[in-house]
């Protein structure tokens, strides 16, 4: 494996380990990034629509988007073959744990605010695929940097 | 913080030359300051339980003040200050920075959006005929800017530099890949805030 050369640009540094993101990645992190951004929308609209009539077509139309975008991105995740799937669960599993507390905080929130309905169902959906999305997002980045043999 | 200094020899600038370098501790997050944020999470649970308007105030002032505060001054002046720093100052610098970092800013962020949910609930500001729902609505979109910034961008890779600082032998290339992500949303994230403080100062005013 090639040494990349590591420089701060006044000719001062070291030799850096090798490059150790793993080649030809799918665009994992950037699909969810997207799905990220279609839950902030729909969770947006609805804080604004809170305490009046909402319709709930459009923030229906952003969560099965959001989903469709997840699982296109675990389906890719899952056909990788040379990976640091070792460093990915590690890291994947502390974060579900977390975001577990999390999303069952905000949860609770929704049923203690008086939350009920059809609104009820499609935030439980955005939470679902928000507790999934950011750690997808965090341990798939570190992963991709890691020894895939270690 | 059980931080150790050793010397690192490399195939660098010259053979055997030592180049000094720290190792994050084994757990990428700071435990110690755990007890901490449980703390401050159970006093803003109890502050919304009780609906006390003074602890909702204090908490989302308090703890928005410092989001703010903090993002500005890392983004406008650390970072470019950082940015100016040889490598493995750097790198010493993010190893003993970023970790806390990856606690405090959620509790924040936390403390921030908690208790002002709740404030705004309580001052009838959620309602679409209140004075202030514009404001607001606005301050949801800005808060969505930055979730999306924040979580799908800074956050990962906080963490994968964390990691690719605990090998024996960091890889720079990826980690100023890494780093480069702050540099570039530096802007939306100080503009994002600057939008905060006209919109929270208004709506304390209307």
């Amino acid at each position: 494996m090639s040494e990349a050369a590591l420089t701060d640009g006044t000719g001062e540094g070291r030799a850096a380990a090798p490059a150790a993101e793993s080649p030809r990645l799918p665009p994992i992190a950037e699909i969810a990034v997207a799905a990220l951004a279609l839950i902030v929308v729909g969770g947006v609209y609805l804080a604004s629509e809170m305490e009046s009539r909402i319709s709930l077509a459009l923030p229906i139309a952003l969560l099965a988007a959001a989903a469709a975008l997840m699982l296109a991105d675990l389906a890719m995740l899952a056909r990788i073959q040379r990976f640091a799937w070792r460093r990915f669960r590690v890291v994947a599993s502390w974060l579900l744990l977390a975001y577990v507390v999390i999303v069952g905080m905000l949860e609770y929130v929704f049923l203690f605010d008086g939350v009920h309905g059809g609104v009820l169902a499609v935030l439980t959906g955005m939470l679902v695929v928000f507790g999934l999305d950011v750690p997808l997002i965090i341990s798939f980045t570190v992963a991709r940097f890691a020894d895939p043999d270690r | 913080m059980a931080q150790v200094m050793e010397q690192a020899v490399g195939p660098g600038p010259g053979p055997g030359q030592a180049i000094a370098r720290t190792v994050p501790p084994k757990s990428i997050v700071p435990l110690q300051g755990l007890p901490v944020v449980i703390a401050v999470i159970g006093g803003m649970i109890a502050a919304i339980a009780t609906n006390t308007q003074w602890a909702l105030d204090f908490y989302h002032v308090v703890g928005g003040g410092l989001w703010t505060a903090i993002d500005l001054f890392v983004g406008l002046l650390l970072g470019p200050i950082l940015g100016s720093l040889s490598i493995p100052a750097r790198l010493e610098f993010s190893a003993r920075f970023m970790p806390k970092m990856a606690l405090l800013m959620p509790t924040l962020v936390t403390m921030t959006l908690g208790a002002g949910w709740q404030l705004a609930r309580k001052l009838g500001n959620l309602a679409p005929g209140s004075v202030n729902h514009g404001w607001l609505v606005a301050s949801y979109i800005v808060v969505g800017v930055m979730t999306v910034i924040a979580l799908g961008v800074l956050e990962p890779a906080n963490l994968a530099v964390l990691f690719e600082l605990r090998k024996p032998r960091p890889n720079g290339e990826v980690i100023g890949r890494l780093m480069r992500r702050f540099i570039y949303t530096a802007g939306i994230t100080g503009a994002m805030q600057i939008a905060t403080l006209v919109i929270m100062t208004r709506v304390a005013t209307q």
